[in-house]
């Protein structure tokens, strides 16, 4: 026997296999940030004083677009696929991938400006939260980009033998694309604006 | 086994233009790298057994400093090294390392990974007729991530300042400065992030193939009720680990990189102050920490219940009494027990609504737990049952489950909590719900399940030897910690709470009670595992389904060969239906048609 519903969706759940584990995925990622978020609330409404505006709102509005433009080049590589164009996705992929690392040479600009200037988490609640919560939202910004390198080497290959399947994996890294953009959404106001 | 993966790939049912080629697997992709679930299953029960008997050798130990305080240990106090006990004596240090270790590896390596990742993997998905999980390489990683994690917890005993040693409930600031320069804590905390991230894997796993992968005809109500404990489980794992997690990575931060999230402005330690940018709220832990470590509670107990419920079933020949009822008193406690946690905390000085809120979810959430257990018992009424050793460890669970789940009514009540909190009493409450609980209920499931891994059955008198005698000494263990705590004899003291007044005469006696009983369960433990292993080769040879079985494991060859089914299974009927009226047999199998 072979493992069902792997490309087709099962009739009485309607959804495929990968579909509902990234969906569950998400939601236990919901969990994690959900408590950091709490975190940052408790410690905030507790503090005796907040710092404000020492962070670069410019570079944070800018990297606010660019993952927004990335989220549009992924649903962009997704439809592709499902018009047939396999060269427009890797384009639209590509795409995504050089967006996600602008974002992070973004980063690296803002933590290095932190840096020189001797801002470490030790330095203040405010800086331990920003550095852990845009720390671990990096994290997932570089996963999802070693995911979509490998769809867009090895794993590309798949197109050709199962492009359900494929199409199916780019719609699951899609998901999870928009989840790290939608997080990156809460992060900026609340550590940058407010 | 090669017979059954060529004919089951021959008779494989779905028409994918991908046919998986049966090539011969080498000996690491086999047994090692296995992506099978029954391998996967096996290898987690066994690491977890390894844990399980590591965790428990740890406790031994520290019940000698407990009995007999300040003075050498026997045998092997000579080869714990004077940073551990000079002299063979122990040290408090070495004591409080060796009870955050017993606490952490008895939980997170050793009940989890055998009750989720061993039978949850090797029962579930032949339960529900699939060939395998949804994700085999995913289930394979979760293994993998599983068993570094225990890695990095054996290895923290031997860094130097060795392991963690603030509880297993890690308690800030305590764990924050504890070790200060030293790695313990902090492999903790790694080692913990692995094991979050192992059993998130996990959970997607068993819930994507539990909904995606059961066979034709298994509807919803005709799960069987291990199925739903353990779906139950996975979202409880899913859902309250995470907030762990976020809770671990800021505590690496407060100790790696000076942050005081969890780290109060003006605290003074050893009258000197702690030079932290402080604001933190060391409270925060304590949320962060419960709203997993409740949930847990029950991710260590439902899946007994599930085992349970399966051998009660296939022993009373009946079907279980009121299975609807059990599978929404199932949900509902998962439900519930995201909305208890701080009755951990009611010695936090919260305030008397939110305790009030507390008090009454948790008194709320007995409910099911006691509908469960009372359907599980009434299941016996009337019925010839079957004495096997499994039912022997799943009859034990029932009056074990009710012992430590009404001692947990006191505790959850705030005016009778406070004077118990912290002491013996609350660990007598747990060890009776997860010890002689769960840890039977999942012998029980070994029992019950090793004929269809290997084809054999255990011996049944090493079987009667092991069980008598561990619940009369698991029994002189822990019921003597009702007293003791009653009587305000605190948890975590090396020396078993010597210098108290209040503990003088009977409580510490007890102390010496305990380490007897204690060190002669683990003799009567021998018997298992020379039967574990002797069976594998010289068991007797038993049938498919030697147990007249109805649920759908049974249908399949033991052991069951790559893609499990020869033919694709489909389901007939509901799970327990045993004794059918003008059945032919006393049992009427999932898989087998009606007659028409
Ligand atoms: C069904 C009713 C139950 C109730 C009302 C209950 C209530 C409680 C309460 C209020 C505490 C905190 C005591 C304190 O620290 O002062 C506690 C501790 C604990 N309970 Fe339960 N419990 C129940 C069932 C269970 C079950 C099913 C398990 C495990 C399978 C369990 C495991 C634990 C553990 C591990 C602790 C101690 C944690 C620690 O402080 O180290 N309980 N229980
Ligand atoms: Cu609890």
């Amino acid at each position: 026997m072979e493992i069902p519903y792997i490309v087709d969706a099962r009739p009485d759940t309607g959804l495929h296999n990968c579909k509902l584990g990234i969906w569950l995925f998400l939601a236990s990622e919901v969990m994690l940030f959900g408590a950091l978020f709490s975190t940052y609330i408790i410690l905030r409404t507790g503090a005796v004083e907040w710092p404000f505006g020492e962070l670069n709102v410019w570079l944070g509005m800018a990297n606010t677009f660019i993952l927004i433009g990335s989220s549009v080049t992924m649903v962009m590589a997704w439809a592709s696929l499902k018009l047939n164009d396999f060269g427009k996705h890797r384009l639209y992929l590509i795409g995504t991938f050089v967006l996600a690392g602008i974002f992070l040479v973004n980063k690296y600009f803002e933590y290095a400006d932190h840096v020189t200037r001797g801002e470490l988490p030790s330095h203040s609640t405010f800086l331990a939260v920003y550095y852990t919560m845009t720390g671990l939202h990096g994290l997932h910004i570089v996963g999802g980009m070693v995911v979509m390198a490998y769809l867009l080497g090895p794993g590309a290959k798949m197109w050709k033998t199962r492009p359900d399947q494929f199409s199916n994996r780019i719609e699951a890294t899609g998901l999870y694309w928009h989840f790290v953009d939608l997080v990156w959404i809460f992060l900026f106001p609340v550590l940058y604006l407010l | 086994m090669d017979k059954v993966a060529t004919s089951g790939a021959a008779a494989h049912g779905h028409a994918h233009e991908h046919t998986h080629e049966h090539h011969e697997l080498g000996f690491w992709r086999k047994y090692v790298f296995s992506q099978d679930h029954k391998v996967i299953g096996i290898q987690y029960a066994v690491t977890g057994l390894v844990f399980l008997f590591f965790g428990f050798t740890l406790m031994m130990i520290m019940r000698w400093s407990m009995a007999y305080p300040i003075r050498p240990i026997p045998l092997i106090g000579s080869l714990l090294g004077q940073t551990r006990a000079p002299g063979g004596i122990m040290l408090p240090e070495f004591y409080n390392q060796l009870g955050a270790m017993h606490g952490t590896i008895m939980v997170f390596l050793g009940v989890v990974p055998l009750a989720v990742g061993g039978f949850g993997n090797f029962v579930v998905p032949l339960q529900i007729g699939a060939p395998d999980m949804a994700f085999p390489k995913l289930n394979m990683a979760s293994y993998w991530v599983y068993f570094l994690g225990g890695v990095t917890m054996f290895v923290s005993f031997f860094v130097p300042g060795g392991a963690a040693m603030s509880g297993w409930t890690s308690y800030a600031p305590l764990s924050v400065i504890a070790q200060p320069g030293q790695l313990g804590q902090t492999l903790w905390l790694v080692g913990m992030v692995f094991l979050i991230t192992s059993s998130l894997l996990g959970s997607v796993n068993f819930i994507v193939t539990i909904v995606q992968l059961r066979a034709k005809g298994l509807s919803w109500m005709r799960l069987p009720f291990f199925v739903w404990a353990q779906l139950v489980t996975a979202f409880l794992l899913l859902l309250a680990f995470p907030p762990l997690e976020a809770a671990g990575v800021l505590q690496l931060m407060d100790r790696v990189a000076g942050t005081s999230f969890f780290m109060p402005s003006g605290l003074v330690v050893g009258n000197v102050p702690v030079q932290v940018s402080g604001g933190g709220n060391p409270l925060m832990w304590q949320h962060l920490f419960w709203f997993l470590a409740h949930p847990e509670v029950y991710v260590l107990v439902l899946p007994a219940m599930g085992i349970v419920g399966e051998i009660i079933a296939n022993n009373t020949r009946k079907p279980l009494w009121g299975y609807r009822t059990l599978v929404y008193a199932v949900a509902f406690l998962g439900f519930m027990s995201f909305i208890v946690w701080a009755h951990h905390m009611f010695m936090t000085g919260m305030g008397t609504t939110i305790s009030a809120f507390f008090q009454t979810t948790t008194m709320i959430i007995s409910i099911p737990s006691v509908i469960i257990l009372t359907a599980l018992l009434l299941s016996l009424w009337g019925a010839s049952i079957r004495f096997t050793t499994p039912m022997l460890f799943a009859l034990a669970f029932l009056p074990m489950f009710a012992i430590g789940g009404l001692t947990g009514l006191p505790l959850g009540l705030a005016p009778s909590d406070i004077p118990l909190h912290d002491t013996y009493y609350v660990i007598g409450h747990f060890h009776y719900v997860v010890a002689p609980g769960t840890i039977f209920a999942l012998f029980a499931g070994i029992y019950y399940w090793f004929p269809k891994a290997t084809g054999r059955k255990m011996n049944d008198v090493l079987g009667a030897i092991h069980f008598w005698g561990s619940f009369v000494c698991i029994n002189i263990v822990f019921m003597p910690m009702f007293i003791q705590g009653l009587a305000g004899m605190n948890r975590r003291m090396y020396d078993g709470g010597l210098l108290y007044a209040n503990n003088q005469g009977l409580p510490l006696q007890l102390n010496v009670v305990i380490g007897m009983a204690v060190w002669t369960l683990s003799l009567f433990q021998i018997p298992f595992i020379i039967n574990f292993f002797a069976s594998m080769k010289w068991g007797k040879k038993v049938s498919d389904n030697p147990w007249d079985a109805t649920t759908l494991e049974w249908s399949a060859p033991s052991p069951p060969g790559h893609g499990n089914f020869l033919t694709e299974p489909v389901v007939y009927r509901g799970p327990y239906e045993y004794s059918v009226p003008g059945a032919a047999k006393d049992f009427s199998p999932q898989f087998e048609p009606e007659r028409a």
